[in-house]
């Protein structure tokens, strides 16, 4: 079977869950081929291996990570043309869609972003309009080179072989015009990152104050969950803006979505209709959000979300 | 310093979107349209760095005729000239032939920053700073909170998932915004007339030197297969707080499996 390239999520070569993922789904379409890019690839290897890839692309080159987008598509080019890879699988993060987009114009490539499955097929499948109508899409031209979302598939281990092999590239002007001069990391208080967090819990307009995020914080703690806001809550500027889940903010698909003081205007479903469950709490019985909702209670969460924390947390004793 | 802001027509958010059943694409005539939201912020921090330092603001749209409301509208915001590209032969276009198209529309422009909204509300991708980049060479400063442009140096600080970047190009550059840069002004009475006697030169495919062949969706190197209007997700149980909501929600948990 032809080879998928998938390319690894990590932070100092430690990969992020939907790695495992996109692997996972890599299985059903080819031969896994893991693509490590970046300070510290070469040490994900053998976790790479462990949920099915076969081969394992190194790369540490310093560019990979001084500069945007531009040299990761570069060695993923590179490798396309050298192995006659099958398809490209990237998160669909914002740097994974970006990388996937020059990859496309570099390799004369169609591209889909968004997908939540991929078919043996390679049709890929992808909400739009906030999630009320879901295309069935493929590449037509080129390699397909897909963007997943995360929590799309169930990551599982198959252990593979992991081989490392190390790739070397030449990059243009061009691939190396954008330098990060320096990357600022704000405190999210040891909390799981909104991307790929198996829960997340969200406050909107109803929780009223800067202060008063920290019992939607105590709430997330208490489920080992992120923290994410809504539009109206991070422009009164109560929250941080990369916090912000919907239309112009992150799109989630978690396990787990627990919507409090949210309302539920269209532009916040459209970053978390495709959450398996919801829970809402909100004082309005009116407020669109109980449409959404799996679990809805009306109530003030100003006595609700405490209560609830300090349930779950007896619970988990 | 003289700026092309890149600007895009989109259904309204809250108007019902709908695919069309025979194209399989954006179904853009029964819509009420509006300008990219995040469009208003990128044209609006364009007008800041003029106000600051001089120069032009160009607003560079491609699309349908009735994009022009659009164009107006960031006329009338205050930038000084406007590019229409219009043409059937790009109806169905995806991100990918766009760039193309752009990146020649952009060959005939002389600018020192390109400014764009970091994603369009009906698309979602977030991507043609970075397809544009790819195309023209010219360096990606994507998802910026912060632009300062200062001689030959764009510097941003580009939001990430746990906090920013600070990222440094030289110009010509691409931008896109975030809506957190700024708070884009209302257009006056008097910006609004002046908008109809601002330039507006609009352009054929042919005229930007587009190949026909390559754009539109017949050519289209992604394409729809298929799709399916999602039933409304099913509304479950709605409960009053009597005092015990608290212990009802983390029960419904329970039940779930997530405590």
């Amino acid at each position: 079977m032809a080879e998928v390239l998938v390319l690894v999520d990590h932070v100092d070569g430690t990969p992020k869950k939907v790695t495992y993922e996109l692997l996972t789904l890599a299985r059903e379409l080819g031969t896994p081929s893991a693509v490590a890019l970046g300070k510290g690839a070469s040490a994900a290897a053998e976790r790479l291996g462990a949920y099915g890839a076969e081969k394992v692309y190194v790369s540490e080159a310093e560019e990979l990570d001084a500069y945007l987008a531009g040299p990761k598509a570069t060695v993923l080019a590179q490798l396309v043309a050298d192995t006659g890879a099958a398809a490209v699988l990237v998160p669909s993060n914002a740097e994974g869609k970006e990388v996937a987009a020059r990859l496309a114009v570099k390799t004369g490539s169609g591209l889909l972003t968004d997908a939540v499955g991929v078919s043996a097929e390679l049709v890929a499948e992808q909400p739009v309009f906030g999630g009320n109508v879901v295309v069935q899409s493929r590449v037509a031209s080129g390699t397909p080179i897909i963007a997943v979302r995360a929590n799309s598939t169930a990551p599982s281990e198959s252990p593979a072989s992991g081989t490392v092999q190390q790739v070397s590239a030449t990059f243009s002007a061009g691939d190396t015009g954008s330098r990060v001069v320096e990357s600022v990391v704000e405190d999210k208080g040891g909390r799981p990152d909104l991307g790929d967090a198996s829960i997340v819990v969200s406050g909107g307009r109803g929780v009223g104050s800067p202060e008063n995020f920290a019992i939607i914080e105590a709430l997330a703690d208490s489920l080992g969950a992120a923290v994410g806001a809504s539009r109206a809550a991070t422009d009164a500027g109560w929250y941080p803006h990369q916090n912000q889940v919907g239309q112009t903010g992150r799109t989630v698909s978690p396990q787990l979505y627990v919507a409090v003081g949210i309302s539920g205007a269209i532009q916040h479903r459209a970053g978390m209709q495709t959450s398996k469950t919801i829970v809402a709490i909100n004082k309005d019985p009116e407020a669109p959000i109980f449409e959404l909702a799996d679990y809805g209670l009306v109530g003030d969460l100003n006595t609700v979300v405490p209560a609830l924390t300090q349930e779950i947390s007896s619970r988990k004793g | 310093m003289n700026i092309v802001v890149l600007v895009k027509q989109v259904p309204d958010t809250w108007a019902e979107r709908k695919l069309d059943p025979t194209t399989k694409t954006l179904d853009r005539a029964s819509v009420d349209v509006v300008m990219n939201e995040i469009d208003e912020y990128a044209v609006e921090e364009a007008l800041r760095i003029k106000e600051a330092q001089g120069g032009e603001v160009t607003i560079l749209t491609m699309g349908p005729d009735r994009s022009v409301e659009t164009i107006r509208k960031a006329l009338s915001m205050g930038a000084d000239k406007a590019v229409h590209l219009s043409d059937d032969a790009l109806a169905g276009s995806d991100a990918v032939q766009t760039s193309y198209a752009l990146a020649k529309v952009l060959e005939t422009l002389e600018y020192d920053l390109v400014l764009s909204g970091s994603e369009a509300t009906d698309s979602r991708m977030s991507i043609m700073t970075a397809l544009l980049a790819e195309r023209t060479g010219r360096p990606q400063l994507s998802g910026a909170r912060k632009v300062t442009a200062e001689g030959a140096t764009v510097r941003i600080e580009r939001q990430t998932d746990n906090g920013y970047d600070v990222v440094e190009a030289a110009t010509p550059a691409l931008v896109s915004v975030v809506e957190k840069i700024n708070e884009p002004r209302y257009p006056s009475f008097k910006g609004i007339m002046a908008a109809k006697k601002k330039p507006l030169t609009t352009l054929t495919a042919a005229d930007a030197g587009i190949d026909a062949g390559a754009v539109g969706l017949a050519s289209a190197p992604s394409q729809v297969v298929d799709f399916t209007n999602k039933p409304p997700r099913q509304a479950g149980q709605i409960v009053k707080d009597e005092g015990d909501g608290g212990r009802k929600v983390a029960e419904f948990l329970a039940s779930q499996k997530f405590v």
